[in-house]
């Protein structure tokens, strides 16, 4: 019951840490629980394709197809997170100031809601298909399902509320902080994700190069650890990175800044139009 | 004359066969216990491992120190890309069943 326990319960947070992220990100937006609500839904069903299909797309492209589909993902990701930081930076303070001028922000709210209902369905669709196979797993051995299946559950009850406590503590912040705040762990997230596609391209043959190991903190912080996990899942953290996802991280960061540099609206140009 | 020649021929076999051999690297899956449960792979350089679930349920091939995660479904067969790697020992587990599928690649 412990192993499924443990096993649910960290998929669940992985997933869930995100998803936090993304609510308290569209914490004032109207009808975002619909969106959420439609990202959750849609991950649940593409984790119960992706582990119907698991051994065809473990099999596709040379068996890296597996590899290939989360390097997808995640990228997808990523590209979704930066539109979000993107329209933020040029909307967010308009949207803060007429936050009660429910009207317009109804029809400006929807596109980073699609953008953020993506990445939860990504998010959830990445970690819930290895639920789904977990769980097939223990129902096609059948020993001992229910103490499984109460561990299963525990798992999940235990993720949801853990990533609820984070949602919580950001939604506490001051509310001339959530929004920087939010903003840099959008960055951050993104950034990890790419490093973390980078790992998959790498695992899948597509790409050999600065493939040598930075630094290794598997000795201080190890990655498998609770805290390394969490902050795996929430900064990228890796303890033993290659030159690459360290470029691809710096250079996520750097895009994401540039793009939110970009899509501002200075005070000087508006006055010029 | 033919000294070296057979030299030569001697070892592009010996590097065929080395070859072929680092190919070949495979673990089986069964009773969600590994099989071999210590893999000699080389180092400094990358290299295949296949591999086989036997079992009919799914497994996760996965490695801390090698950074693998890699799930397997059951009765297939996986493909892993490793390394390069330095010398040493590094482990790997099944996820889904880490009390007895645990199993160590030695790279030298």
């Amino acid at each position: 019951m412990l192993g499924a326990l443990i096993i649910v319960f960290r998929e669940v947070l992985e997933a869930g840490l995100i998803v936090g992220i993304v609510m308290a990100a569209t914490k004032d937006l109207p009808g975002r629980g619909h969106w959420i609500m439609l990202g959750v839904g849609g991950g649940i069903a593409g984790a119960a394709v992706v582990a119907l299909f698991a051994e065809r797309i473990s099999e596709a492209f040379e068996g890296s197809g597996q590899e290939l589909l989360n390097a997808t993902v995640l990228g997808a990701a990523v590209v979704m997170l930066m539109w979000h930081n993107a329209w933020m930076a040029r909307h967010g303070r308009e949207m803060a100031a007429e936050m009660k001028a429910v009207g317009r922000a109804v029809t400006d709210g929807t596109r980073p809601m699609t953008a953020l209902a993506v990445v939860v369905g990504l998010a959830v669709l990445r970690e819930g298909s290895e639920i789904v196979l977990f769980l097939y797993g223990i129902v096609a051995t059948g020993t001992s399902a229910v103490s499984l299946f109460t561990g299963g559950l525990l798992g999940i009850a235990g993720g949801a509320a853990l990533s609820a406590l984070m949602y919580c503590g950001l939604v506490a912040l001051p509310t001339r902080h959530v929004f920087s705040v939010i903003t840099v762990l959008i960055a951050l997230l993104a950034a990890g994700m790419a490093a973390q596609a980078m790992q998959y391209l790498d695992a899948a043959g597509l790409i050999d190069v600065l493939g040598q190991r930075v630094w290794d903190s598997s000795r201080y912080l190890p990655q498998d650890g609770i805290v390394g996990r969490l902050l795996h899942t929430l900064v990228g953290y890796t303890d033993r990175p290659t030159e690459l996802q360290l470029l691809a991280y710096v250079a996520t960061l750097l895009a994401m800044a540039l793009l939110t540099w970009i899509a501002a609206p200075r005070p000087a140009r508006a006055a010029a139009v | 004359m033919m000294g070296p020649a057979a030299a030569l021929a001697v070892l592009a076999l010996v590097a065929c066969g080395g070859a072929a051999r680092a190919q070949d690297l495979a673990v089986t899956i069964k009773d969600h216990k590994f099989q071999p449960t210590e893999l000699r792979v080389p180092s400094k350089k990358r290299f295949t491992v296949y591999v086989i679930n036997d079992d009919p349920t799914p497994e996760e091939f996965e490695s801390t120190s090698m950074k693998i995660e890699k799930i397997i479904a059951g009765k297939s067969k996986g493909v892993v890309r490793i390394g390069p790697l330095d010398p040493g020992r590094y482990e790997f587990f099944g996820d889904f069943n880490q009390a007895t599928a645990q199993g160590i690649m030695i790279a030298e």
